[in-house]
């Protein structure tokens, strides 16, 4: 994330440079020459020509516009007349011959970039404290701080970096509100009543760790993000014995799969099962994660049978072995396919395909 | 003495019987299936890992692409899991016309299932009744947001469109004249003998094994099992409105049959409640931030589709687009039981069997 926060600094960079160039731009009347330029230039050029060379690409320029942030035009309107001002106002306004004559520097024009410039920043700033890790977030401010160079004073920096701590506190609350934490140890201050499906989990923790082993269970939170779904993560080598339980088990009983999900996590993978007893509609989220080189979960087919594809779906597109499936091969891909395409770090063998 | 010989079959991937790119392998001996294999992804886009580089608004459009017969039904689950996330209220007047949309699409994906389903059996006239009705359905919704068939009508929060003037009304007469045609189906269909014969104790199997190969939607009522999201989970404002879930007792083609039938009835009987109760005025957004990011963590919401349970695990890291979006789509689920049901049948019974199962392939395939 800090890495985008640097390439729209890039960017913005770019831009002003552009900006600053433009008088020069202008001087060149003839069409040929203007479509030589980079088309950071072309719609500065255009704007003195009726014609318009570079009229195709009208907006390449501004950020605002990309694909990659959709929203960032919406997150802070004041920014957004200012940029194009900046960039289109006064070059219209001035003939080509007069912007030619008049020479490199215009107080006024300069003034707006600047105002450009800032305001850039600040939304910059507004974006990389959304994003919430604190770490990157002040990456991204010094990132920021710096493409802003002599523009920003002092109070506004304390300001941004204020604003940036206090959403990162408020994006932590949320997170542990979130069941990223367990329950029990979420902010004293204000104690929360107990989920309601609280004892399932307690039931079905204290089950897996009696009968299958005491060490089979590494985390046990209720996710309330999922309707407080008792979400339990069983160790790999455990897990054929856990689904036995959960599913014979008279207490259990989760006689019904009803989805499969595999996630790469990039330091891990996982995969999800969740299971229902259709009867009590008592139900858990089981997790098993596995290591990304040598991803392997041992199978539930022979628990439940509707594991069957979607098993075979996650093998076909994040690479997870499942021993003791019976029939384990690509089903989306084809059968020569290379890679496992969900993955993070896929490549593709041959881009054109 | 006849002498037989065991032969391989390719049945699709392109045939009007596999409803899409379904492909299933077929060994016969004589005109008795031995084995079949059902081969698919001749239609995967790949729309999972699309959407990790898209935004929730962008993904909408892609979640009608999936069952593209029921493409209200994917909008919802996919609007609703980032509502839930986020704790998005959604306005009454919006909830409403997502509830009608909803319903009005049910009805119109059971008589496409109709209307092919009877088309496989060898009935072309039902064909040309369903998709009649469908049609005026699929005009409703034309007027509504524009599309005929991939809407992207939902948005998180709300829906894009608000009704146009006399609307409801259009709707509200839709339901007494469709009920009338129900009853002109029946006649035409139900009681025929042919028909029964073709579907009566067919593709049989019972609780536990549907249970055990995770089928829902009318695969799973038909043996016996009472579980419809719409009740058992409810969602949206069904809790409001008064409504039967069907089951069947056999588990054949026979009572899938009913089943889907029946639930058009019903659907009705909510729109007709829906239309009622529906609010004059009112906003069709809530209060939604600017940026859709829902905090991290993950979240797994399921509804009832006119397949099945329909479900959008959406794994979030509090930014605009999902870390990992994954669909429990009903028509994959409930293909895997084919093969089981398939041995020791003849090939005329595969065709009603695999059209019994209702499935949609850019739904199996994604």
């Amino acid at each position: 994330m800090s890495e985008e926060n640097k390439r729209e600094a890039g960017r913005q960079e770019e831009t002003a440079a552009a900006e600053q160039q433009s008088p020069p731009a202008a001087e060149q009347t003839e069409p040929a020459a203007a479509e030589q330029r980079e088309p950071a230039n072309t719609q500065e050029v255009s704007g003195t020509e009726p014609a318009g060379a570079g009229a195709e690409h009208p907006n390449q320029p501004q950020p605002d516009t990309m694909p990659e942030h959709p929203d960032a035009s919406a997150s802070d309107k004041p920014a957004e007349p200012a940029a194009p001002a900046a960039a289109n106002a006064d070059v219209p306004s001035a003939p080509a011959g007069e912007a030619a004559g008049a020479g490199a520097v215009d107080p006024e024009r300069e003034a707006k970039i600047k105002a450009a410039q800032e305001a850039r920043a600040k939304r910059l700033a507004a974006k990389a404290a959304a994003e919430g890790a604190t770490a990157g977030a002040v990456a991204g401010a010094e990132a920021v701080a710096g493409a802003g160079a002599g523009a920003v004073d002092p109070e506004r920096e304390a300001k941004i970096k204020a604003a940036q701590e206090a959403r990162a506190k408020r994006l932590a609350a949320k997170a542990a509100a979130g069941g990223e934490a367990a329950p029990g140890d979420a902010e004293p201050a204000e104690p929360k009543p107990p989920s309601p499906k609280q004892p399932w989990l307690d039931e079905a923790v204290e089950l897996l760790k009696s009968e299958v082993h005491p060490e089979a269970v590494e985390e046990a939170v209720i996710n309330e993000l999922a309707g407080d779904m008792p979400t339990i993560t069983v160790k790999a080598e455990h897990w054929r014995a856990a689904a036995e339980l959960l599913k014979g088990h008279g207490k259990l009983g989760c006689n019904y799969l009803r989805n499969v999900t595999g996630v790469d996590y990039e330091t891990h993978m996982e995969v999800v099962y969740f299971v229902i007893n259709l009867e009590t509609k008592r139900e858990y989220a089981i997790k098993i994660r596995t290591d990304r080189e040598q991803p392997s979960v041992p199978s539930a087919v022979p628990v439940w049978p509707s594991a069957d594809w979607p098993e075979r779906e996650i093998y076909d597109l994040l690479g997870v072995d499942f021993p003791g499936h019976p029939d384990l091969r690509r089903i989306m891909m084809p059968d020569d396919w290379v890679g496992h395409p969900l993955r993070k770090d896929y490549v593709p063998l041959d881009p054109e395909v | 003495m006849i002498r037989t010989e065991e032969l391989l079959l390719n049945v699709g991937p392109q045939h009007p019987s596999t409803h899409g790119v379904l492909r299933i392998v077929v060994k016969l001996d004589g005109e008795v299936i031995t084995e079949a294999t059902p081969v698919i992804g001749y239609l995967h886009r790949g729309t999972e890992k699309l959407a990790e580089s898209l935004n929730y608004t962008q993904i909408i459009p892609y979640t009608d692409r999936m069952d593209y017969v029921s493409a209200m039904t994917n909008n919802y689950v996919l609007v609703h899991a980032v509502e839930k996330m986020m704790g998005i209220e959604v306005p009454e007047r919006a909830e409403f016309l997502r509830l009608i949309v909803m319903e009005l699409q049910r009805i119109a994906s059971h008589l496409v299932w109709w209307g092919t389903y009877l088309l496989d059996l060898g009935a072309l006239s039902p064909f040309l009744f369903a998709f009649k009705e469908r049609e005026m359905i699929i005009d409703l919704f034309n007027e509504l947001c524009g599309a005929r068939l991939t809407y992207n009508y939902m948005r998180v929060g709300g829906v894009k469109w608000d009704a146009p003037p006399g609307w409801i009304d259009k709707v509200r007469d839709f339901v007494p004249y469709m009920e009338k045609q129900l009853k002109e189906y029946e006649r035409l269909v139900s009681g025929n003998e042919i028909f029964l014969a073709r579907v009566k104790g067919i593709g049989k199997y019972d609780a536990e094994t549907a249970i055990a190969y995770g089928l829902s939607g009318a695969n799973l009522r038909c043996t016996g099992v009472k579980w419809d999201l719409r009740k058992n989970e409810p969602y949206s404002l069904y809790d409001r409105f008064e409504f039967d879930v069907p089951v069947g007792t056999n588990g054949d083609c026979y009572d899938r049959y009913m089943i889907r039938f029946e639930e058009m009835r019903q659907s009705l009987r909510i729109l007709k409640q829906a239309v009622e109760q529906f609010p004059s005025s009112g906003e069709t957004m809530g209060k939604v931030p600017r940026a859709i990011r829902p905090p991290a963590g993950e979240t797994y919401v399921r509804i009832e589709s006119p397949r099945g349970e329909i479900g959008c695990h959406i794994v979030s890291k509090g930014k605009a687009e999902p870390y990992r979006l994954k669909f429990r789509r009903p028509s994959f689920m409930n293909l895997q039981i084919l093969p089981k049901l398939l041995v020791g049948e003849t090939m005329t019974n595969l065709i009603a069997i695999l059209g019994g199962v209702d499935i949609v392939l850019g739904e199996v395939d994604c």
